[in-house]
């Protein structure tokens, strides 16, 4: 990789992806990694009948849960208390991490374990607790590599997809004390299990995410693989659970599509090695699991997603991340180019909520709109079409009636020039003889055309007006084809 | 966190979805529908399916009865060199548990895990529990931790026997979740495990053996039910 890094900034969408693309070690893993991960997708689900009704069965049961949002998590909340569960809620990044540093401080507790979690990236929270003197150790393989390394997650299902095994071994004998150059995977993953240990075993506070929560029992439901996740929520006195308000599903046996949704559609694999359905802390008589359990239900943007009916179903997503995986341009650009917690497709869709669409303008361009996320969606979120209307929203602000469902940021990529250009065009096609005009013109003046415009002549020749127009070359081109002639030939009968 | 910012917090969150909700919650989406119409498939029995599923996670499973599993379990602790076993104490296993070799010293949970952690973590090389069911479709366990059976001793030690009747096996998640009545009763951990622990984080190149067990053995008892 090379010295200069993307930045973790929206704004500099175009700027990061032309230096991924400018890296052919990058392209290669990024293109690797999603070759790889479409074809174990595409071999879970072999037939496109069974995997529609399926999908279809998962779309139903994120719709009913957002269609019942409120009732559920009031439900929730109500079972959550009755299985000693504290349920905290925040407004906004700020706010959790207010009562991440409240419980870490109640405890006393220099460290906190953490399993997997998105949200905890989205609020920033390793960086807020570095802040106060308290170290957040990621625990799973991918996030921990990345964190020695001071790097960003390029994906999130697999968030070092962009680093070598090479990349890896070297990041371990750099930091690890003790732990040599190896470019085995097998020794590579023996290092980071034995470093991580002692953490495990001495953290007070554990921290994770969650997959889903059900209303009906007051579960938290957390998909993995690597352990780390079991435990981080069972060795710590502590475990501390963030995750989004639109999580929540109505019953226990809704869980059993969507894992195996979720499961298939992210990394190809018919289940995964753990599901961890968690129900409290641990009762008088059990010897081990976390004598308290908190969960924070972060809102940060997403109840405006939830005003706007097409919105809304950006909040079915149940990240896994098979939207990126098919999309042409995240597997050119890679994850890290975004800038945003949430790269890809979903990136693009959810993160104008998150933060606003004036820091986010790019991100729904970043999209050919061939459709395939919305093909692979495992939740029938119509991504192509909430891009088109993101970008709408960006050109376009709001009109006042509408105001209340307004995006923060609605209107932010409007430029004037661009508004000038339309406005001219329009002009000119609407009025034939200030066309005819204009067509008698341009080939005169074609010297004058500059000769490099950002961005187009980067990669192209420049653009110019031929010598002549296509009416005078028309006109002059041959006596067989009279206008008349030409009119008859292209009329209907 | 100050109580009072956390019920401003969650009025406000919640008066802003309830003034954005649809009056339409629509239907009750068709899960039962859905399962009832996937066909069981008839090739095999529900256990030949279920090994090899969980076979093709890397789990070893061990074909035994209700009257031979503890020779089994002593011909695996043997082969693997286990010299320090976890159990729980009062189990329908542990009897058959306690007749092992000697060579085998056997400890069972039976503090709490803060003062068990040096043992736990530094001398067990695998733990043994008892499963409440399994899942054909997967080759998944359906593990639930108790005051027995302590979460950690299917998740600290490096190898995790699991003993599993035949007659507990159920065709999906939601088969066993109906057929257990999961909603009623579920206890503080529930768990599905499904082959040993396992990444693909560096380069996608599968490793088993993660964070938590890098083996899994399953003793799969054949034979009546209750046996
Ligand atoms: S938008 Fe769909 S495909 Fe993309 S991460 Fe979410 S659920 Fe998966």
């Amino acid at each position: 990789m090379s010295a200069e890094r993307p930045t973790a900034d929206p704004r500099a969408f175009k700027d990061n992806s032309r230096l991924v693309l400018a890296d052919p070690v990058l392209r290669r893993n990024f293109r690797g990694a999603m070759d790889f991960l479409t074809d174990k997708r595409a071999a879970q689900f072999p037939d496109a009948d069974a995997f529609a009704e399926l999908r279809d069965l998962g779309k139903q049961i994120r719709q009913h849960a957002l269609a019942n949002l409120p009732q559920l998590l009031m439900q929730l909340e109500t079972r959550l208390h009755e299985n000693g569960i504290h349920l905290h809620w925040a407004e906004d990044a700020a706010a959790a991490n207010a009562i991440f540093l409240d419980l870490a401080r109640r405890h006393d507790a220099p460290t906190m374990v953490k399993g997997k979690s998105m949200v905890s990236e989205e609020i920033g929270l390793n960086h807020e607790m570095a802040a106060h003197g308290i170290a957040c150790i990621e625990t799973d393989m991918g996030e921990y590599i990345l964190q020695l390394d001071g790097d960003r997650p390029s994906h999130i299902i697999m968030p070092a997809i962009h680093k070598t095994k090479e990349d890896v071994a070297k990041i371990f004998a750099t930091h690890i004390p003790g732990a040599g150059y190896t470019e085995d995977v097998e020794e590579l993953i023996a290092i980071g299990r034995r470093a991580l240990r002692n953490e495990f075993r001495t953290a007070k506070i554990g921290v994770s995410g969650v997959n889903f929560l059900v209303a009906e029992t007051g579960s938290l439901v957390l998909v993995e693989n690597e352990g780390n996740g079991r435990l981080s929520t069972t060795v710590p006195d502590v475990h501390i659970a963030i995750t989004g308000i639109e999580k929540v599903v109505a019953t226990l046996d809704h869980i059993a599509p969507l894992f195996t949704l979720l499961t298939r559609s992210a990394t190809g694999q018919a289940v995964t090695t753990y599901l961890n359905v968690i129900s409290g802390p641990r009762r008088a008589d059990e010897k081990d699991g976390p004598r308290e359990v908190h969960l924070i239900l972060l809102d940060n943007g997403r109840s405006q997603a939830y005003r706007e009916e097409h919105f809304r179903a950006t909040l079915q997503c149940i990240r896994c991340g098979a939207c990126m995986n098919h999309c042409p341009v995240y597997a050119r650009i890679g994850g890290l180019s975004y800038g945003t917690t949430y790269p890809g497709p979903i990136g693009a869709i959810i993160s104008p909520h998150l933060m606003n669409l004036d820091s986010t303008r790019d991100l729904p361009t970043a999209s050919s709109l061939c459709g395939a996320c919305g093909e692979v969606c495992p939740v029938g979120i119509p991504i192509p079409d909430l891009l088109m209307r993101l970008r709408e929203a960006g050109r376009h602000s709001h009109p006042a009636a509408q105001q209340r469902q307004a995006l923060k940021g609605q209107g932010a990529a409007r430029s004037i020039v661009e508004v000038v250009a339309w406005k001219a065009w329009r002009l000119l096609y609407a009025h034939s003889a200030l066309y005819a005009l204009f067509a008698w013109i341009a080939p005169r003046l074609r010297v004058l055309a500059v000769a490099a415009r950002s961005g187009w002549t980067r990669t192209r020749a420049p653009l110019r007006p031929a010598r002549r127009s296509l009416r005078e070359q028309l006109a002059t081109r041959t006596p067989l084809h009279s206008r008349k002639a030409l009119r008859d030939r292209h009329s209907p009968d | 966190m100050n109580p009072a910012d956390n019920a401003r917090a969650r009025s406000a969150i919640l008066a802003r979805l309830r003034e954005a909700a649809p009056a339409d919650t629509g239907t009750a989406p068709g899960v039962a529908a859905y399962y009832g119409r996937l066909a069981t498939p008839e090739r095999s029995s529900i256990a030949t399916r279920f090994a090899e599923r969980a076979r093709s996670w890397r789990a070893e499973v061990v074909d035994c009865t209700a009257h031979n599993w503890a020779e089994a379990l002593a011909r695996i602790v043997a082969a693997k060199g286990i010299r320090h076993l976890l159990a729980g104490r009062t189990t329908p296993l542990a009897a058959g548990i306690a007749a092992l070799a000697p060579a085998t010293s056997l400890h069972w949970y039976d503090e709490t895990m803060e003062t068990f952690k040096p043992v736990l973590f530094d001398q067990i090389d695998a733990g043994i529990s008892t499963t409440r069911g399994g899942i054909a479709d997967t080759g998944s366990l359906i593990v639930w931790p108790d005051a027995d059976e302590p979460r950690t001793l299917s998740l600290v030690p490096p190898i995790h026997i699991a003993v599993l009747h035949a007659h507990t096996l159920h065709e999906t998640l939601y088969a066993a979740m109906q057929a257990q009545r999961w909603a009623g009763q579920l206890p503080t951990n529930a768990l599905l495990v499904t082959g040993p622990s396992k990444t693909a984080d560096i380069q996608r190149l599968l490793v088993y053996g993660a964070h938590g067990p890098k083996q899994l053995v399953i003793l799969l008892l054949h034979g009546e039910a209750g046996a």
